[in-house]
């Protein structure tokens, strides 16, 4: 290990090469954040400073409450994520091949729909609560304590155990990047694999960790569905309650800005508490050989892998399914297929156009200055707006462009030309890649920092531009990440429903909105084949992306060439979700 | 250069999806000679009366659904939004549209002779298509008929105290209710209902009105708030029949009054590029024919005069709506949120 204090600039060796790429890469990260932009003009006019009002009477809970869950669901998805990582990731013990990608599975469902099913398992009339009386003889609710679903405690149960495929996808590629060496070293100097966890293992994996925390953190500010469900007041129910209740959008979007301060503070603490630390591998040599764990404590590991997957995936899907059987007549029918074809659409193409942006943004930095970094990452910031809020900030861009230029058409040519991107799947996926941006970018970004430098120099040096060079020599060697983002785009993409709701075109159904429609009146039976239709195609591409993991892996091994090189670890190493 | 090649497949798939049949699709819904509806209803409670239309007048309806930020999507596309009505479920919403400036005012011999004044705002921005009755079910097991309570006030009475339970307060119909007893009580006594109200909660403000109907089978409270309808739709259904089997519904009065009362509704856009058959469509759901639907499918209390509630809703016992003006309960709307947030009605 090496402490840095700089990184080589990539862009310095030939300064006037990239600016094309830099300037694109404005352009779009300005596009990208118009929305935000656009939440914040909102926010310099509301129609009455709401904020007296608010901080006499439900600001600090709902504050609070939003602390306590953000703490409860960031302790929440450390612990799951970094321990089944951990145990992956170095560890031997019956089922470890299946639980390497069967982990990821929670991603595929989305919180709300988890949300419903615990719901019913766990309440009054719940299977659970159901049995407890028959066994005791107790009678009604007063008779006995059970923990209300319907609560804090309850959103941060079904929250973490959704989001923790962050943090264990990150932790793990971690993890496993760390040269066997610093592991071994440590080992032969007498501390036990517990110590060496925490002392060495965990430290050297801080910022793939914190990376992934983050994300689920972001998403959990940005939640709605599961939170509203589970009467959980915290900051973007007060969003909502000054925009769509008193009607006043300015007073909403300045809650939203100070949610959005709120993160970046979160941030940027993290990054000054890490400044100075950056931890570089000179050796690149991965853990061949695993701990082979031993007797009682293999089971206990199976266990512990297969407790996420059985709470976060295994029992949501199996009441999906047995609801999509009964109610299997009413809607395997030819608006089902319409609504998935929809989900795919969407999804695909969101997915494909945020990596390709994603790809853009993070190159730029690579050749790039300080200040274009500043501006890429205001345009990451979508992941923690609440839906509907982005859904409305996306309005106002496209509507202005398009009634400007139907403006222009009027007046110049006398003919309208109406409204070209508002209320179409355009501008459904441009809501998508604002919203999921950050999820990509990460990836991206932290796989093309751990290529040398030296790379770029020797590729420019032989005469190949920055384009050049991206697409020969960057793009093949971060394909796993490039495959990791992009699939984890795609699956949060056919989740996603406040946006799309408010957004759409006319007579348009995703697999989300059409759950959502029976849901939202506690009907979910009815929609419950769309609802697992989303799961399995989120499953499908999670199953793919592993493989796609293992075998960049092992292309790896087998090809010294690259592997051999020594690697220069970013500062934000293991958002490589995909090596 | 295997995986460029791929990445290029990629590029060109995406490419051919974006320009296949969901662009088309697109095209159609702007066509002429159809009506397009902005929505805060579910559609599966209003796409019949819309397929019955549609049969008789050769009009199609496109839909957008959501339960929020439509009017705000209004307001942002302008004078070139391809929205010709708003359907909502509440006077709220239809108040909001009307003074965020995206409504126009239209006016047919029908649409006023069939709607009552009351029910409708007075230059034709709006008009009621149903009614619906805020009303309380209560337990058939621990409350006897004679002891339910027989107006809202009481609600707040001490004796209730850890027996009654509601969804939550900034839920638009709950929202409506504390403003129509700002409207009937004024702001200092509708406080002190709802501080009242508000303590003798069973729990905190959850879920819909359904599951507040559901917690009274289960034996978590007595009493609940829920509007009419559910009633119906609850024994139509499998699972929630037996909910309902365990209350009575019963109507209170507001203020000595009448019964608090909300409409569903709907207004044409300011916009509107297809108002002739927009107002095809407003003078449709006013007509007889799809106000019996509504009452039979829905359980709504129909407007227009003479045609029949449903069996089940007259088996519920007579409303006597609330004489309030609509337009009061709208315009108490923002101060009543700020009174729930002040008393913390869903701490």
């Amino acid at each position: 290990m090496t402490p840095r204090k700089h990184q080589p600039v990539v862009g310095q060796a030939r300064p006037h090469k990239g600016r094309a790429w830099i300037l694109g890469g404005s352009v779009m990260a300005v596009i990208v954040a118009s929305p935000l932009l656009a939440i914040a003009w909102i926010a310099l006019f509301p129609s009455e400073n709401i904020w007296p009002h608010l901080a006499s009477t439900i600001l600090p809970r709902h504050s609070w409450n939003t602390l306590l869950l953000m703490i409860g669901n960031g302790i929440g998805v450390f612990i799951i994520g970094s321990s089944t990582a951990w145990l992956v990731a170095t560890s031997d013990f019956p089922g470890r091949r299946i639980f390497e990608w069967a982990l990821l599975l929670p991603l595929a469902v989305p919180a709300y729909i988890v949300a419903f099913v615990y719901t019913d398992i766990l309440e009054f009339a719940g299977p659970v609560q159901g049995l407890l009386r028959d066994i005791f003889g107790w009678q009604t609710k007063r008779d006995y304590w059970f923990p209300e679903i319907r609560s804090m405690g309850g959103a941060n149960f079904v929250m973490s155990f959704v989001l923790y495929p962050y943090v264990y996808l990150l932790a793990r590629a971690a993890f496993r990047e760390q040269s066997a060496s610093v592991l071994e070293a440590s080992r032969t100097l007498g501390r036990g694999a517990w110590k060496t966890f925490f002392t060495v293992a965990l430290p050297l994996s801080r910022p793939a960790i914190v990376v992934g925390t983050a994300l689920a953190l972001m998403e959990t500010l940005a939640d709605f569905g599961t939170v509203d469900y589970f009467a959980v007041n915290t900051l973007t129910v007060s969003v909502f309650d000054v925009w769509f209740g008193m009607g006043n959008a300015g007073g909403a979007a300045q809650i939203a800005l100070v949610m959005l301060a709120f993160v970046v503070v979160l941030v940027s603490l993290e990054r000054i508490g890490r400044r100075g630390r950056r931890y570089h591998n000179t050796s690149t040599r991965h853990t061949s050989s695993r701990f082979q764990l031993l007797g009682a404590r293999r089971w206990l590991a199976t266990t512990l892998c297969g407790l996420p997957i059985l709470i976060g995936f295994l029992i949501p899907a199996g009441v999906l399914t047995r609801h999509a059987i009964v109610f299997f007549d009413e809607s395997w029918n030819a608006a089902f297929f319409g609504f998935a074809r929809n989900s795919l659409m969407l999804a695909t193409m969101a997915a494909a156009v945020a990596l390709a942006i994603a790809v853009f943004l993070a190159y730029g930095r690579r050749l790039s200055n300080p200040f274009f970094g500043v501006l890429s990452r205001i345009a990451l910031l979508g992941y923690a707006v609440p839906g509907a809020v982005l859904a409305v900030g996306v309005l106002i861009p496209f509507a202005t462009l398009d009634n400007a230029v139907d403006g222009l058409m009027r007046d110049w040519f006398g003919v309208s030309t109406g409204l070209i991107l508002s209320g179409t799947v355009f501008a459904l996926v441009f809501a998508y890649v604002v919203r999921f941006l950050a999820v990509g970018f990460g990836a991206v970004e932290a796989s093309l920092g751990k290529i040398q430098p030296s790379m770029d120099m020797a590729a420019r040096s032989l005469g190949a531009g920055p384009s050049r060079t991206l697409w020969r020599i960057h793009l093949p060697m971060i394909r796993g990440s490039l495959i990791a983002a992009a699939t984890i785009v795609f699956v949060d993409s056919m989740k996603e429903l406040p946006a799309t709701l408010i957004l759409r075109p006319f007579n348009f159904d995703t697999l989300a909105t059409h759950v959502y429609q029976f849901a939202s009146d506690e009907l979910l039976e009815q929609s419950a084949l769309s609802a697992l239709t989303i799961v399995i195609a989120g499953i499908v591409p999670v199953i793919l992306l592993s493989r796609a993991i293992t075998n960049v892996q092992s292309q790896r091994r087998g090809a010294p060439s690259i592997g051999a090189i020594p690697t220069l670890t970013p500062a934000v190493p293991a958002a490589g979700a995909g090596d | 250069m295997r995986f460029q090649h791929g990445l290029l497949a990629a590029i060109g798939l995406t490419a051919a999806l974006t320009s296949s049949p969901a662009l088309a699709a697109e095209q159609a819904a702007i066509n002429k000679g159809e009506v397009n509806v902005y929505s805060y209803r579910q559609p599966f409670l209003i796409q019949p009366m819309f397929d019955a239309f549609t049969r008789k007048s050769g009009v199609k309806v496109n839909v957008v659904f959501a339960k929020k930020g439509l009017v705000e999507r209004l307001e942002q596309e302008g004078r070139n939004s391809p929205a010709d009505l708003i359907f909502t479920v509440d006077i709220g919403r239809l108040s909001d549209a009307q003074n965020a400036g995206v409504t126009q005012s239209v006016s047919t011999p029908i649409l006023t002779g069939v709607i009552p004044q009351s029910l409708r705002q007075s230059d034709g921005h709006w008009y009621g298509l149903t009614q619906r009755a805020r009303i309380l079910y209560v337990s058939k097991d621990r409350v006897p008929l004679d002891d339910a309570p027989k107006s809202y006030e009481e609600l707040a009475d001490p004796n209730w105290k850890g027996r009654i339970c509601t969804r939550s307060g900034s839920h638009v119909y709950q929202v409506a209710l504390t403003a129509a007893m700002i409207a009937h009580h004024g702001e200092a006594r509708a406080k002190d209902w709802l501080s009242g109200l508000k303590a003798n909660l069973a729990r905190k403000p959850q879920g819909n009105d359904r599951a507040q109907v559901k917690a009274i089978k289960e034996g978590e409270c007595d009493i609940s708030l829920g509007n009419n309808y559910y009633f119906g739709l609850m024994l139509q259904n499998e699972e929630q029949f037996a909910w309902a089997q365990s209350v009575y519904p019963v109507f209170p009065t507001l203020a000595g009054n009448g019964t608090h009362v909300n409409i569903s509704g709907m207004a044409m856009t300011k916009a509107s590029p297809n108002k002739e058959n927009a107002v095809k469509l407003m003078e449709f759901l006013t007509s007889n024919l799809a106000q019996q639907m509504y009452a039979e499918q829905n359980f709504e209390y129909p407007i227009a005069e003479g045609v029949p509630q449903s069996g089940l809703l007259r088996s519920m016992g007579k409303l006597k709506p609330d004489t309030l003006e609509l337009d009061k309960v709208a315009e108490n709307r923002p101060m009543a949120i700020k009174l729930i947030n002040e008393v913390g009605y869903n701490d």
